[in-house]
């Protein structure tokens, strides 16, 4: 069933997620440019290797929504009006396309309209190339390229404050003075061909129009996310039902065995009528497959249903139009055929044990079980326990691989609790580090355009503003022999104090004077490292193409930075000008600030931390929810199912003797001590070890869960222990509390009549 | 009832008019039936039993099986209740008493002896018997029962290690430790041979003399039935017959 569920989720995502980009022709590479006439396409399609050629306008635009002080940024798209031909269509989830005959009609986000409250038929107003405009909006929608909506320069989603918007490209072309020009194209590369051959030449193409860099699929922002999410659900798709099934394996073993025990004398008649050892091997084995059949059965149903709810949840998280829970026969093959195999392996050592046995032998009561003192008295600990202790702690003993696999298995429900939980760890200490260490400014500004670095001191003689740090960013090629990357440099202030690099480990990392610090991800992408020299091509200004020292390497977990100094980034671009600026603001005086900068032309966007914190919080917590919702489940199913039958089995194995404790006087009480003391020991053993496990499994996955995006720091709060703890124990105390029912309604009498 | 009616009960020291051996019933029985429901078929397991025993008697139930002696001995115990009719242990009402009730009944003043002795594999003879020594009031030492029944050189050893006879011994060893008001034995010979059966004998027997408990012992063997002080015969669910012997016949003259 969890075969189902977990692999089934990935897969139907998996299938879905390549619907919806077939669907809506997501592009194979994207690149950006200053402007170019529409008379370049012919060039652009008659580079080798490419199928399909869109181009747009995209621009960025302030919004002005009721719902927020701070000003709201667009992200504006022109949409083809020959719909179909063109890559990067969106999908209208209500309302209408825009008509392209239209002026002023838009189509925005579905999560922009939901976050404020936008409806058809609303009027959004925008300010394109400093004009206001008022744009009607007939539809929202959703697009792959927006899947996560993350504004420029910010590292996490922010629906309330930045929204998509798709516009007629006639109506958008005339408010941004663009008509028979474009500023993006958008590729589909023809079957076969090289992506990183056609980067080459597209570039080579846009450089006379103000390229900014060509970048392919796998590094467009929102796909990065999405993809991160599925690959870690293929890996959890992956571990937990290896798992599941080895646990499975595990039970399976046990009933069969003792439910064979306790069919010794049926065994013996059998044989005694003149069967032979493999019919009535075969006869369990049958029983084995029904087991199975009946158990994989209910299992496929309900991991359908629990697939289908799953992929609903996702669903709605990742927005994926046509999302349906699709299980391929082949998964249902190899669950049912894993779940087989399982079971016969269980059953097989059981019914061979039971075949053996001749039948004079097999009719009588088993002998007394042979105890010995075990391990742990013989070490001397055993003088201080009371016979009771000792009972326990020798039934434990006796069976020692059983007890160990079911430590082991407690010891996994706990380790994937860890791990779970370990993921909360991991982003809070990223969200602490980053909002409370990196991000220290109140607000931070980014201009439409390059302004002189002059703009401080007129953004320091705003009221409230209490200092000041202004910042540049420069889109740029790094180079390292064959290895190429595109990224952006942040010049920041040496004394910055507003921004600082901060290390995974909490270290902050000192800015030189010239050099550039760069991420460990992209350090390592570029095979270089400190010391080393990077040719860097600037893809703005004059262009310039100049070698730059890797002054140091940060270990740091979001997103994959280039760090320098302001003002040597300045002598390396060849002009001083600025993108934004950092703000520290008086509290008091905040609201009117907000209002202040929404009325200035060059602001193209406000970003306040503690907004973003919040607003990332909320939907880290959805999420999260979700998975917490399953790893709850899907350890505590573990934990109840080892703990519940280790206990099942003990009570058939030693319910007579459990009986004579009660008819000589042990009340119910202390008879289930007794009974679930071994139960006990296992889990408080179990936990431990899970614990242990778990670390080393975070520790994997912190070392594997490395993309351009993030890196999960690996730390695994002491809460993240105790909790995991808990709730074993608490399901380890639910399963006792279900046998000890069981316990109570033993019937002494009839137990003490039969013999065995 | 009152609000406690079970406070003495728990508590070793046991009525003082209950101590004078022969004059006080330890049990009284008025009019017991016990009906079991299996199925659509009802059994009576008992009919309408009237019956006193005694402090410091050993009484045999004699009877073939289905004769209703377990079920009897059962309800002596505190395991079952009666359908109707009322069970006087000592001035104490066992009839309609709680789970809890009998349970203490049990634990303080009933010793138990199986046909199949149902001792904890995992535990030694030591520990067997101490298990029950330690939940007890005023229990002799593990090793003193154990030399009761004259088991001193096995005291370490486990269920598995041990003869039918020795394992049985260790039952009685473990079922007088507590210094129980009454020992019920439910076929104690049933799964031992001759002599080893004799020897189990030979132990209650001498554990009667030696502590006055009130014993009861089950059997199908009427050869048994000369050994008791008074032997009742059980067939159908009623008594058929209470016979007084006039002088205890010893272990050693019995044969079977």
């Amino acid at each position: 069933m969890t075969v189902l569920t977990m692999r089934g989720t990935y897969e139907s995502l998996d299938s879905s997620r390549d619907q919806y980009y077939r669907d809506t022709r997501f592009p194979d590479i994207w690149a950006s440019l200053e402007k170019a006439p529409l008379s370049l396409v012919g060039d652009l399609e008659a580079i080798s290797g490419v199928a399909t050629v869109t181009t747009r306008i995209a621009l960025n635009a302030n919004l002005d929504v009721p719902s927020t002080d701070a000003p709201a940024l667009g992200r504006l798209f022109s949409v083809p009006e020959n719909r179909s031909a063109s890559l990067a269509d969106i999908h209208v989830k209500t309302g209408r396309y825009v008509d392209p005959e239209s002026p002023d009609e838009a189509v925005v986000s579905r999560n922009f309209a939901v976050a404020n409250g936008f409806t058809p038929g609303d009027t959004l107003r925008a300010v394109i190339n400093g004009r206001l405009h008022g744009l009607r909006i007939v539809g929202t929608g959703i697009s792959p390229e927006h899947t996560y909506a993350i504004p420029p320069g910010a590292i996490i989603p922010d629906n309330e404050r930045y929204g998509i918007i798709w516009i007629g490209r006639r109506a958008l072309s005339s408010m941004y003075d663009m008509e028979g020009a474009f500023n993006e194209v958008l590729i589909q590369l023809a079957p076969g061909s090289k992506e990183r051959a056609v980067m080459s030449d597209l570039d080579q193409v846009l450089r006379p129009y103000g390229g900014l860099g060509a970048y392919p699929r796998s590094r467009q922002p929102s796909h990065l996310m999405v993809q991160s999410e599925l690959d870690q659900n293929r890996a959890t798709g992956t571990i937990i039902p290896i798992v599941f099934l080895a646990v499975a394996a595990f039970l399976l073993n046990v009933v069969l065995s003792r439910m064979i025990a306790t069919q010794r004398s049926e065994i013996a008649v059998l044989k005694a009528f003149g069967y032979s050892n493999a019919e009535v091997g075969w006869h369990y084995l049958q029983f084995a497959f029904v087991a199975v059949l009946i158990g994989t059965g209910a299992g496929i149903f309900l991991g359908i249903a629990l697939g289908q709810s799953m992929v609903d949840l996702y669903g709605e998280f990742f927005d994926f139009p046509n999302l349906e829970y699709d299980a391929s026969p082949v998964l249902m093959i190899i669950a049912v055929g894993v779940s087989l195999v399982a079971a016969t392996i269980g059953a097989l050592g059981s019914v061979r044990r039971a075949s053996r046995l001749p039948p004079a032998e097999a009719m009588r009561a088993e002998p007394p079980a042979s105890f010995k003192p075990g391990l742990v008295e013989r070490w001397g600990f055993g003088s201080s326990l009371p016979p009771a202790g000792r009972m326990i702690l020798r039934n434990v003993e006796r069976t020692p691989v059983r007890s160990l696999l079911s430590i082991v298995g407690v010891a996994y429900a706990v380790a994937i609790l860890v791990i779970g939980m370990f993921m909360f760890d991991g982003v809070d200490r990223m969200m602490e580090l980053q909002f409370g260490e990196t991000q220290r400014e109140d607000l931070a500004v980014n201009f439409n355009r390059s302004l002189s670095p002059s703009v401080r001191y007129d953004l320091a003689r705003l009221d409230g503003v209490t200092r000041v740090e202004p910042f540049r960013v420069v889109p740029v090629r790094l180079r390292s022999g064959q290895l190429t990357q595109d990224s952006g440099i942040t010049g920041i202030p040496r004394e910055s104090r507003l921004r600082r690099i901060i290390a995974a480990s909490g270290r902050v990392q000192p800015l030189p004077p010239s050099g550039v610090v760069l991420s460990d991800l992209l350090a390592e992408r570029l095979a270089v490292e400190a010391g080393d020299v990077l040719r860097v091509e600037v893809l703005e200004g004059p262009r310039h193409v100049r070698d730059v020292t890797v002054a140091g390497v940060v270990e740091d977990f979001l997103g994959l930075s280039v760090f320098m100094d302001l003002d040597a980034l300045h002598r390396l671009v060849g002009t001083a000008s600025v993108s934004g600026a950092f703000l520290s603001v008086d509290d008091h005086r905040r609201a009117g600030l907000n209002a202040a900068l929404k009325t200035v032309p060059a602001v193209a966007s406000v970003s306040s931390p503690d907004q973003s914190l919040a607003s990332f919080e909320e939907q880290l917590d959805e999420s999260l929810l979700i998975s917490v919702f399953f790893i709850l489940g899907f350890s505590s199913v573990i934990a109840i199912a080892v703990i519940y039958n280790g206990a099942r089995v003990a009570l058939s194995e030693r319910g007579r003797e459990l009986a004579s404790l009660r008819v000589l006087g042990f009340s119910r009480r202390e008879v289930a001590v007794l009974l679930l003391g071994e139960q006990a020991i296992t889990t408080v053993a179990a936990i431990p070890l899970g614990w242990l496990l778990g670390y080393g499994l975070a520790a994997a996955v912190a070392a594997g869960v490395r993309t351009d995006a993030y890196r999960i720091p690996f730390v695994v709060s002491t809460n993240t222990f105790m909790l995991a703890a808990l709730v074993t124990i608490l399901a380890a105390l639910l399963s006792g509390l279900i046998v000890r029912r069981r316990l109570d309604r033993m019937d002494l009498i009839e137990v003490l009549k039969t013999r065995e | 009832m009152g609000r406690n009616p079970w406070t003495r009960l728990t508590q070793t020291n046991v009525d003082p008019a209950l101590e004078s051996p022969g004059s006080n019933p330890v049990f009284r029985v008025q009019d017991v039936t016990k009906t079991y429901h299996m199925g659509q078929v009802s059994v009576h397991a008992l009919r309408n039993i009237n019956l006193e025993l005694y402090t410091g008697e050993l009484v045999v139930l004699l009877g073939a099986s289905g004769s209703g002696k377990s079920t009897l001995l059962n309800i002596l115990g505190g395991l079952d209740v009666p359908t109707t009719g009322r069970v006087f242990y000592g001035h104490e009402e066992l009839s309609g008493a709680s789970t809890r009730a009998l349970t203490l009944y049990r634990r303080h003043h009933v010793g138990f002896v199986f046909q199949f002795y149902n001792l904890i594999p995992s535990l030694t003879a030591r520990e067997n018997v101490a298990l029950v020594t330690e939940i007890a009031h005023a229990a002799m030492k593990p090793e003193e029962a154990l030399e009761l029944v004259g088991l001193s050189d096995r005291l370490d050893h486990f269920p598995a290690q041990l003869s039918g006879g020795e394992q049985q011994r260790v039952a009685i060893a473990r079922a007088v430790a507590k210094n129980p008001q009454v020992l019920l034995c439910d076929e104690p010979t049933g799964a031992l041979d001759l002599e080893t059966g004799r020897m189990v004998l030979r132990v209650l027997e001498r554990v009667n003399r030696q502590t006055g408990t009130c014993t009861a012992i089950i059997t199908h063997n009427a050869a048994i039935a000369a050994m008791g002080d008074r032997v009742i015969q059980m067939s159908s669910g009623r008594i058929a017959s209470v016979d007084r012997n006039a002088e205890r016949t010893s272990v050693e003259a019995i044969h079977w």
